[in-house]
């Protein structure tokens, strides 16, 4: 089990909790705004974009060479941005915070 | 000496001695829903391809990298030309209205695509996705129905026809009229584009804008013509600019992917059985089926200063074009790139196009495309092929099959 939190674009806190699955599928199935996953997550559409807290960046890990190539596209990707499809759900990442970029 | 004879159907191998022609080994049968890639060799071998057009050549981008870096420079490689002109073949000679936001470049491009944005959104509704799936059940109820059914005309277009209703937001009526155009609405059956089929949808679209105008609704006509640009409301010319590419962008496209889907589940029924018992792999394999499908070819840009596309030189105001259809088939990213994989995990697939200018109906054709799947693994045992006419695009140089001109078929229910 881990516990998620997402910030959204209007600064609105929401905390998920899920234990397998991608990220981006919880948000998507909890509805958090911003997290669209149009392409399912096969890292194809980039409409999963988030910002990792630094201090979580540890727990998440950096974006795979695929995504960096997505999210180049995107002028507001900075080190800490990740599509959240990516981002498995395991006990490992229990605790971390995104802020969703869009 | 090994001799390759092959027609749509079988390739043949023939073996030629000095004297004697032995025939004739009968290695491969090739699929009816197998759509080959015609520019792997120029791909792997030099990178880009040349087809002439309307004597405004094309220098065509075949590799993944150089099409994605490409689409994301919008300075040198420019949508915002003169209207049609991006478009292969070239639609300069047949319209003057622009297409928005699709021919506008950053930064104003992002402008316009803010405002149309959360309209091309609504397929996330499930409301959305409840009406769409109900007309999907119904048009696979009334092929069921018939002993046999043309795929092309007789489901695919009435399909996008109808599920176009729900993305206007305009009575389901309408789509009877839109199906009565037939499948050449945009384009005459031959190479050359047909200006006065053009001229039906343009009149059509002029006297929707006119009645929104006058007495507005909840449709999208009257949703554009109330929206705010740069202070301003849209003018009826933006507003068409933006219903010419709802009609045109999603007409071909999403018809030659649904007629292609069901071919492949026809000969496939594996996959079918597959979709029934791993539903949820279902939209991977929808964004599998775009990428091998690739149902746009290619689209262009006018290069605007003198530069190289993967090594070769582009010439200010000469086009290039971006092909997805060949991206998509890149073995430096793809692996078995000529095979439909159903639950293919990394797809960084270019088929909606990449970058600014990614395709604006996407999210509604991913919806068509998921939601036709599940009613086919839901309602349908088995299919099968009666006859058909492959639709290959003459590309100068590449030949490319993109779907079929007809295909009839004979859709048979699922017994449980």
């Amino acid at each position: 089990m881990a516990k998620i939190t997402f910030i959204t674009n209007d600064e609105e806190t929401i905390t998920l909790e899920g234990t397998s699955g991608s990220v981006m599928a919880l948000a998507v199935d909890n509805g958090v705004p911003g997290i669209d996953g149009d392409c399912g997550g096969v890292c194809s559409c980039a409409t999963c974009h988030v910002h990792v807290a630094p201090e979580d960046m540890e727990k998440t890990g950096s974006a795979s060479e695929i995504e960096t190539d997505m999210l180049e596209l995107d002028d507001n990707a900075d080190e800490y941005s990740r599509l959240c499809c990516q981002i498995e759900i395991t006990d490992a990442i229990d605790g971390v915070v995104l802020k969703v970029a869009k | 000496m090994l001799k390759k004879v092959t027609d749509s159907d079988f390739e043949i191998l023939i073996f030629v001695f000095p004297q004697k022609v032995y025939p004739i080994i009968h290695i491969a049968y090739m699929k009816k829903s197998e759509f080959p890639d015609p520019f792997e060799k120029t791909r792997e071998a030099k990178g880009y391809g040349e087809m002439n057009d309307q004597d405004d050549p094309v220098t065509m981008l075949l590799r993944h990298k150089d099409v994605r870096k490409t689409a994301h420079n919008y300075k040198t490689f420019q949508s915002g030309a003169a209207p049609g002109r991006i478009v292969i073949p070239s639609e300069v000679n047949i319209r003057d209205t622009r297409q928005i936001p699709f021919e506008v470049d950053p930064p104003v491009h992002k402008e316009y695509r803010s405002i149309v944005e959360p309209w091309f959104k609504r397929p996330l509704q499930p409301e959305y996705q409840e009406k769409l799936a109900k007309q999907i059940a119904n048009i696979i109820e009334e092929v069921l129905q018939e002993d046999s059914v043309e795929v092309v005309t007789g489901l695919a277009l009435k399909l996008q026809s109808r599920a176009l209703t729900l993305l206007l937001n305009t009575p389901f009526d309408e789509s009877e009229k839109w199906i009565s155009w037939g499948t050449h609405v945009f384009r005459s059956e031959g190479e050359a584009l047909d200006g006065d089929k053009a001229n039906i949808l343009y009149d059509y679209i002029d006297a929707q804008i006119d009645r929104a105008a006058k007495s507005p609704t909840d449709d999208m006509y009257s949703v554009l013509l109330d929206s705010e640009f740069e202070g301003r409301k849209l003018t009826k010319e933006e507003v068409k600019g933006v219903m010419v590419l709802t009609f045109a962008g999603g007409r071909d496209t999403v018809i030659n992917a649904v007629t292609n889907a069901i071919a492949y589940l026809a000969e496939n029924p594996e996959s079918l059985e597959r979709l029934r018992n791993e539903p949820e792999i279902t939209g991977k394999t929808v964004e599998e089926m775009i990428r091998y499908f690739s149902p746009l070819t290619q689209m262009g840009r006018v290069v605007t200063e003198d530069t190289f596309v993967c090594e070769h030189a582009a010439k200010a105001d000469t086009r290039v074009s971006l092909c997805w259809a060949s991206a998509n088939r890149d073995a430096a990213v793809f692996e078995n790139p000529n095979e439909i994989v159903m639950d293919r995990k990394i797809n960084p697939h270019v088929g909606f196009g990449f970058s600014h200018h990614n395709c604006l109906g996407a999210t509604h054709a991913r919806q068509i495309m998921k939601i036709l799947l599940q009613t086919l693994a839901e309602k349908i045992g088995s299919f099968e092929i009666l006859d058909y006419e492959e639709n290959i695009e003459d590309l100068h140089h590449f030949k490319r099959k993109v779907g079929f001109h007809s295909i009839n078929m004979k859709f048979n229910p699922l017994t449980k």
